[in-house]
């Protein structure tokens, strides 16, 4: 039968329903295009908001990396210039670092330096340290964008699954089962897990190299380190977002079109319950960089990470600086990737109104 | 005013938990979290206290062998000075549960006063305040230990510092939160007005309100707090030797795990236990609260009606030769067997409109949900028949268990249009409304996408949208709700379906709305000829609308009757009188729906305020729960004409016509003292 019970396009049914009401009578939808359109556009809204977010971030980031001089107790020349400094070394010291000046005036220095992408020097290597965060950035945000996306592909899949799977009560073992793997887990901290990677995969059975960055499956215990509790956790919120989905009314009228299960749940149930996902997940997301720099030093990684742990054991003042700043950045352009990403699933969350 | 207790099917509160195997199991195990979890943070507790008098000598005592692997002496081996692990994992556990402890004190000390004082400075402040919380909050911990840890010495000092810092917006943000959802109700409202300041309305009124969903952060900030510490001692800036914690003893077990592996599990399992102990509390809290809640809004799928397989069925009546949909003894039953829709028969001819009403829980939504194959999960159908006829194929079986093939839901899906209850629910909201409507036609009839659009268009237009080609690139949320009905039923009619199912379609409308969702199904069914099952609590809107009526009591068919009876107001059954003394009396059938709405679907509108307090005084009383159905006639414990034999014996099928039937034992006690008018016109029904 198909379509040949339809009557086509050239022979309105709708001649029964009365005349149609005019066009442009109230209730008509805003039409998009012209200056209104653009400035009642939901992701200018969006834009406007989130500038403020990242501007409110970068000011708190350079005042608190800045206060980390004016801070600490003793004096930052003399661990610039060492023990061993004579007076007049370190007067020449505190001339060089400008810590003579009013704070004030240190302050635009800083701000200046910061727009020139001048961030000093580090006191121990006489290094630039822009030059050590153009080295040792990609390693970080190599290891934290693959976690990231591990997090995503295999954790919303796998919520996704065993909801589906334990739906209306069924399978209630394998719920239960997930639900104590997971949370056993979810909430063991990433430096355990990379230990015990370590241990098992890498000394034990010696499949995987163990540190350093030298041939990409270096990278694979790294990776998984950082991402399986993460992975855990999205996956018991997916599982439990998407129960919610399951029961909505929507989806009983999506079922109501006999849809195949695929369509239903991709395309029906998905961005439904990552819009709610990826709210709660944001944080833990942006909390995987903090983890990031933690692995570094399970694996020996060469990134920001060890290098700013090692920096802030010698003191090493504008290297601390330059890379504190440097994974704010980095922390606030991952939030910032993540509501994109929901504005593209979901475009009432542009408005902050939907986001808890 | 109009009648009972009735409100949309699926926001109905609850009148309680109703037992069943699998509530009560799903019940135990947050409670066995919770225990868990206690019982691993009080045995933490314990050995914090205790550890250091039992094992603290033996942890500091140098040994001669350095890095021995497990062994009976020592059972998680020895570290580089040839110090006992098991004994220094044991000690350490008071130090890193007191960092810990710390921590989070000051995270929640500094939070919920950084929230108490966003909540009581004004909404403007509070506004900005809370935009840098969720700022701060998206911000990883660790990075602000790390500065904190450079402007103080590295120590357990900058570190618990640097934590509870990290970990205070939460609290903070949870605090305005919470406080501004229990501010907005009433009894806050009351003290305010009676000049209660806003710090003592907090202290006195607010805190206490938002205590349980502060402890569950408490606890779950407990277990972070623990993995932050120990990750930062780890990285060797939180405590520093010779004192230490087991993030320390890890680090150590990590400098000799190519050689003594066996160092770092003691450390590792402490590290993992006590923060599965902590995350445990924190879960099992927050589900006895979830418990607590929804202990007044259960699943959809209990729904009492009736239970009793041994009572009387209802009859087959003749069916013509062009009927549609063909039911026969209909039951909807739970997996304990528990019948929801007991014995329902019924048939629809071509271009009638059969209209279902009761009240809610009375099993027409599930009679009409059964008939679409669209039950919730956990309920099954059976019938002895249950057909959608089609003159040139096979009649399809809606109630044959086990998968549909492709061919089958293909039919159901082009065949059976549905509107369903609540037009803002039953969209999806993140799909544009092009793509839902016109879904059917591309996935099962194959329909080319500009096809699928020109018929979306036409049967908007026939639904008298304004606009029709933009409205299909919009977002449901961007329509109104009677616009969203009218696109639901564009929808439903897209497929020129043989059958049309609304099931409420005009409850969860304003009334000006209503009025024009039954004019546009009336004119569906007079354009297409679509025979429609229209369901109702409003006994005057189906009477309007419907050609026959079939008024449904606690899961059964009480009685059949003519659109013309019940516009006239000629019901043999005490509910159906009920029903229609409930109802407004009108004089004219014209003016029923639109005045009628403005009775119970107006207030079914708002379902928190319209709780069963509204039920009337014309019917007192409620439908039994399925299982506490009476032997006998379910209506008889609020039947005014009530009978001895009615409470015990189940009432009897009285068909005086074809098309009328009732279930009553009046008819053969011919004891009818009907008071609303009722008794005299009976046999002039037909």
């Amino acid at each position: 039968m198909a379509l040949a019970n339809h009557p086509s396009a050239a022979a309105p049914g709708g001649a029964a329903a009365g005349p149609p009401a005019p066009p442009g009578t109230a209730g008509a939808p805003t039409a998009p295009g012209g200056l209104r359109g653009v400035l009642a556009s939901p992701w200018l809204v969006f834009a406007m908001r989130r500038l403020g977010g990242v501007a409110l971030v970068l000011t708190v980031l350079v005042t608190l990396t800045f206060a980390i001089v004016q801070l600490m107790p003793g004096d930052p020349a003399r661990v610039a210039a060492g023990n061993n400094a004579t007076p007049e070394q370190l007067t020449q010291m505190r001339h060089d670092l400008g810590l003579d000046k009013s704070v004030a005036a240190q302050f635009g220095d800083y701000v200046a330096g910061l727009f020139r992408g001048d961030l000093g020097h580090s006191f121990q290597t006489e290094e630039k340290v822009s030059d050590i965060i153009t080295d040792r950035l990609p390693y970080t945000a190599e290891l934290a964008l693959l976690g990231v996306a591990v997090v995503l592909v295999v954790g919303v899949p796998l919520g996704m699954a065993i909801a589906v799977a334990c739906r209306d009560g069924r399978r209630r073992r394998l719920d239960g089962g997930f639900t104590l793997a997971t949370g056993l887990v979810g909430s063991t901290p990433e430096y355990v897990l990379g230990t015990l990677l370590v241990l098992v995969i890498g000394i034990q059975l010696e499949w995987l190299p163990v540190a350093g960055a030298a041939t990409p499956s270096a990278l694979v215990l790294p990776v998984v380190a950082i991402s399986l509790g993460p992975v855990c956790t999205i996956a018991r919120i997916v599982r439990r977002e998407t129960s919610v989905v399951l029961a909505q009314d929507y989806l009983r009228t999506a079922r109501g079109r006999r849809l195949p299960a695929r369509r239903l749940y991709l395309r029906h149930a998905l961005p439904n319950l990552l819009t709610s996902t990826l709210t709660l997940a944001g944080l833990l997301l942006a909390g995987l960089l903090g983890g990031t720099v933690v692995i570094e030093s399970v694996f020996a990684w060469p990134g920001l990470g060890t290098r700013v742990v090692e920096a802030i054991t010698l003191r090493d003042l504008p290297v601390i600086q330059g890379v504190v700043l440097v994974l704010g950045v980095l922390a606030c352009l991952l939030n910032l990737l993540i509501d994109i990403v929901l504005g593209l699933l979901d475009p009432r969350t542009l408005s902050g109104k939907a986001a808890s | 005013m109009t009648a009972t207790n009735l409100l949309p099917r699926n926001r109905r509160p609850a009148d309680g938990p109703s037992p069943g195997s699998a509530r009560t199991k799903r019940r135990r195990r947050p409670g066995l979290m919770l225990t868990l979890g206690l019982t691993g943070l009080g045995l933490l507790v314990v050995l914090a206290v205790v550890a250091p008098w039992i094992w603290g000598d033996r942890a500091e005592e140098l040994g001669p062998s350095v890095h021995l692997g497990s062994s009976g002496e020592h059972w998680l081996g020895t570290d580089a000075l040839g110090r006992d692990i098991f004994a220094r994992t044991m000690v350490a556990t008071r130090l890193t549960l007191e960092l810990s402890a710390l921590a989070t004190l000051i995270a929640s000390t500094v939070g919920i006063t950084l929230g108490t004082l966003i909540w009581v400075s004004g909404p403007r402040i509070r506004a900005v305040g809370l935009r840098v919380i969720d700022v701060m909050i998206s911000y990883p911990a660790v990075i602000l230990a790390l500065a904190i840890a450079a402007i103080l010495d590295p120590g357990p000092k900058a570190c618990v510092i640097a934590i509870g810092a990290a970990g205070s917006p939460s609290f903070a943000r949870l605090t305005a939160n919470l406080a501004a959802s229990v501010a907005g109700r009433d009894f806050v409202g009351s003290a305010r007005l009676l000049g209660v300041g806003p710090l003592r309305l907090m202290r006195r009124h607010i805190l206490p309100n938002i205590a349980e969903p502060l402890l569950v952060l408490l606890s779950v900030s407990y277990a972070h707090t623990l993995m932050a510490l120990s990750g930062l001692s780890f990285l060797g800036l939180g405590v520093q030797l010779p004192d230490y914690d087991w993030g320390q003893l890890l680090a150590g077990g990590l400098q000799s795990l190519y050689t003594n592996p066996v160092e770092a599990v003691g450390p590792a399992v402490a590290i993992v236990l006590a923060g599965l102990s902590a995350s445990f509390v924190g879960d099992g809290l927050a589900a006895a609260a979830n418990r607590s809640r929804r202990a007044d809004a259960p699943a959809k799928a209990t729904k009492p009606a009736e239970a009793n397989a041994a009572a009387a069925v209802g009859t087959a009546p003749a069916v013509p030769d062009d009927a549609v949909l063909v039911v026969d003894d209909l039951r909807v039953l739970r997996k304990d067997g528990t019948a929801l829709v007991d014995g329902v028969s019924f048939h629809i001819g071509a271009a009638e409109i059969v209209g279902v009403v009761g009240e809610s829980g009375s099993g027409k939504s599930l009679t009409a949900m059964a008939a679409a194959r669209l039950l919730p999960g956990g309920l099954h159908a059976t019938a002895r028949t249950a057909e959608l006829r089609h003159p040139d194929s096979a009649a399809l079986d809606l109630v044959a268990p086990g998968a549909e093939n492709a061919e089958t839901r293909r039919r159901l899906a082009v065949e059976i249009g549905i509107v369903y209850q609540d037009p803002s629910a039953s969209f999806n909201p993140a799909l544009k409304l092009g793509g839902q409507l016109t879904e059917t036609l591309r996935v099962h009839l194959k329909a080319s996408r500009r096809e699928a659009r020109e018929q979306a268009i036409e049967q908007l237009d026939f639904v008298r949208l304004t606009d029709p080609a933009s409205r299909l690139r919009q977002y449901p949320h961007e329509l109104s709700g009677g616009m969203r009905q009218r696109a639901m039923i564009a929808a439903a009619l897209l497929t020129r379906p043989r059958l049309i199912i609304a099931d409420e379609p005009t409850t969860a409308l304003d009334v000006t709305v209503q009025a024009e969702v039954l004019r546009l199904l009336r004119a569906a069914n007079e354009r297409d000829g679509t025979a429609m099952l229209f369901i109702s609590h409003d006994i005057a809107v189906v009477g309007d609308l419907c050609d026959r009526v079939l008024v449904m009591y606690a899961g059964r068919l009480v009685e059949e009757l003519t659109a013309e009876d019940v516009r006239e107001g000629r019901a043999r059954h005490p509910y159906t009188q009920a029903l229609l003394a409930a109802t407004p009396r009108l004089d004219t059938a014209a003016a029923a729906p639109a005045e009628s709405a403005g009775g119970p679907e107006a207030s079914a509108g708002e379902p928190a305020s319209a709780e069963p307090v509204r039920t009337l005084a014309a019917i007192p009383g409620r439908p039994p729960q399925p299982d506490e159905r009476p032997p006998g006639c379910a209506f008889a414990p609020r039947c005014p004409q009530v009978l001895a034999a009615c409470h015990d014996t189940p009432p009897p099928v009285h068909s005086p016509a074809p098309g009328l039937s009732v279930l009553c034992h009046l008819e053969q006690a011919g004891a009818r003292t009907g008071e609303t008018g009722t008794d005299k016109p009976l046999e002039a029904a037909r």
